[in-house]
């Protein structure tokens, strides 16, 4: 029973840690239309910055500065928020491919810097005694647990509350604005690249806090935390539980992360352990399968934004087609 | 620093050319960047792998042609593959990217392209597992040509099969009916509907010439490197930036952007370490993206 309550928090706290990047992506994708493929890169930013200021002095790499967690958790948003703007800054006025494409790079990049510069990220071992929150309790795995559950969830529901307050308040209705019909936004005076880079900036910077959240739970960060799997993941979680939608990004991630967490749980009983990393791959097929049949058959996902008014070519498009079939 | 540099960058820049000229077809006459192009590599390759041991079942082992390291059976199974991986182009553009075109919003079509390259790759590494295979694990003596510089036969062979079909490519988009109904279709959509061309007929020659020679770049990777699940994944990268710096829809430029990304790849392998080679192409990307966002021979978009 303890186990099984233990397993749970610990389940809802990793689904937790998943909301928080989704959020971040929902504001840059529900809220302002902004594709983002790279997130993973700035997620690692966050967890990397985080560990780089709080874990004890290393002498095989650059710092280990000791510092409180909390300022571990500030300096993880800065600079993944910072990462994210300079990355809108370069892509924004240009077609919404390139920032899709340019995002992508940017998780290569941060998986290359991760994996080589040692001197900076211990390169493919990682970094190891990042400080816990509770890491006293740490004798008591379901206290320990419980206790990380509550903290991560407090900063979830923080994050969870700004945003919603952010999409109702003056600039949230501009980013909004901005997806549906950027020339009437533009022509009512609003700067779009100016509002994109900034919202832009704030989901990299959320990305990152939840990077950072996930390293001091963990305590050990390495490369291949990283992947493009991880992109992916709460891409699906997003579109699941309904682009737009805060409520939605919470519950789609953990759904989703269930699903994950349950069929992983499944192969390793139906497969032999040789036939694990087999099993494994065929998990991101079904899951790739479930995103393109979601964004088939119900684009808006579980909780989604009201549907987009449709643009004038496709009305007019729309439009050709009943007359067409009408005649 | 070697000169060696210069036949590596040739090779490399052959390989992420002939992948983007399919990246930048899709991009000019779909409209989408299609982030499963790797992953056509990919398989085309393992279809190429599968139907060379099927030959070699059925008709026992075939010496090698004189210099080169491969013998027919490559090059009947490499025409297969082609064929092959044309067709799970259009098979995925049937069963998914058109029906996402169609409700009219182009960045849906890129998120699913990127979730169906997740669940091919993932299927690759499924049926083939993550370990690399090869073609032939033969080794091939490189000739010295002068310069210190070394090829082998294999390379000049498969430099020579990209020169032919770049050349083919663009004859067929620049002589025939078919390339100037796609050109028209990349400049102008609904004028290229107006006068009549026919859409759909276009779309498929797009996903056929992309998925072709995804295939044979995948090979060449296959012969002169290693065959893996991700392979084509990797290659991801250096497309996008290579069919960016050559600007979008120019099938010169993207073999153009192509070498250039070979050649600087090449370089910063002998100058700063191997390690860095992928961090070539974002940096390429990011300074065409400042300082001439169409690229080379791109075109301003109206």
């Amino acid at each position: 029973m303890i186990d099984l309550v233990g397993y749970g928090a610990f389940f809802l706290t990793t689904a937790l840690i998943f909301s928080l990047v989704t959020l971040g992506l929902n504001l840059q994708w529900g809220l302002t239309g902004l594709f983002n493929v790279g997130l993973a890169g700035f997620v690692a930013i966050g967890a990397y910055t985080s560990a780089l200021l709080t874990t004890p002095d290393d002498p095989a790499r650059l710092g280990g500065f000791g510092l409180p967690i909390l300022i571990g958790w500030a300096g993880a948003m800065v600079v993944g928020g910072i990462a994210a703007a300079l990355t809108g800054m370069a892509t924004l006025r240009l077609r919404s491919d390139y920032l899709a494409i340019t995002t992508f790079g940017v998780a290569v990049v941060v998986q290359l810097v991760a994996l080589n510069a040692q001197k900076l990220t211990g390169g493919p071992f990682g970094i190891g005694f990042i400080p816990r929150p509770f890491g006293s309790l740490a004798e008591t795995p379901l206290l320990f647990n419980l206790s990380n559950l509550a903290v991560v969830s407090a900063v979830a529901l923080i994050a969870y509350l700004a945003l919603e307050h952010l999409s109702r308040s003056p600039w949230g209705r501009v980013l909004k604005a901005l997806r549906e019909d950027e020339r009437a936004a533009i022509s009512l005076g609003k700067s779009a690249r100016f509002y994109r880079v900034q919202a832009f900036g704030v989901g990299g910077a959320i990305m990152a806090l939840a990077g950072a959240l996930q390293a001091h739970f963990t305590g050990f960060i390495a490369p291949d935390n990283y992947l493009p799997i991880l992109t992916f993941q709460v891409w699906v979680m997003l579109i699941v539980g309904g682009s737009g939608s805060n409520l939605g990004a919470v519950v789609g991630s953990i759904l989703v992360w269930a699903i994950w967490a349950g069929s992983g749980t499944l192969t390793s009983v139906l497969f032999a352990p040789e036939q694990q990393a087999r099993a494994a791959s065929l998990q991101i097929v079904a899951i790739g399968v479930m995103l393109c049949v979601i964004l088939l058959i119900r684009p808006n996902g579980l909780f989604g934004d009201i549907p987009r008014r449709p643009r004038l070519g496709k009305r007019a498009k729309a439009a050709a087609a009943k007359s067409s079939s009408g005649s | 620093m070697s000169l060696q540099f210069i036949v590596d960058g040739l090779l490399t820049g052959s390989m992420i050319g002939l992948g983007a000229i399919g990246v930048t077809l899709t991009y000019s006459i779909l409209r989408f960047s299609n982030f499963a192009h790797g992953d056509f590599m990919a398989w085309g390759t393992y279809a190429t792998l599968a139907v060379v041991s099927a030959i070699g079942a059925i008709v026992g082992k075939v010496a090698p042609i004189a210099p080169l390291s491969f013998g027919w059976p490559l090059l009947v199974a490499l025409v297969v593959g082609m064929a092959f991986t044309a067709l799970l182009a259009l098979l995925l553009d049937k069963v998914l990217f058109s029906r996402l075109r169609s409700q009219g919003q182009a960045i849906i079509v890129v998120m699913a392209s990127f979730g169906a390259s997740m669940a091919l790759r993932s299927l690759l590494e499924f049926t083939f597992t993550s370990r690399p295979t090869y073609f032939s694990r033969a080794i091939q003596i490189a000739m010295p040509v002068g310069f210190g510089i070394r090829v082998t036969p294999d390379q000049i062979a498969l430099l020579l099969l990209t020169a032919i079909l770049v050349l083919g490519v663009h004859l067929l988009m620049t002589r025939t009916q078919t390339g100037r109904s796609m050109q028209a279709l990349s400049q102008n959509a609904a004028l290229a509907r107006i006068v009549g061309i026919d859409v759909a007929r276009v779309v498929r020659v797009t996903w056929i010439i992309g998925g072709a020679l995804a295939c044979v770049a995948g090979v060449m990777i296959g012969i002169l490197v290693q065959i893996r699940p991700f392979m084509g994944f990797d290659m991801l990268l250096p497309m996008f930036a290579a069919a960016i710096l050559g600007g979008i829809g120019s099938i010169p430029g993207a073999v153009l952007g192509g070498l250039i990304i070979g050649f600087a790849e090449a370089g910063a392998v002998q100058l700063i370490g191997a390690e860095w080679r992928a961090a070539v192409s974002f940096i390429i990307l990011m300074a065409v993206l400042f300082v001439r966002p169409i690229g080379l021979f791109g075109v301003r978009e109206r």
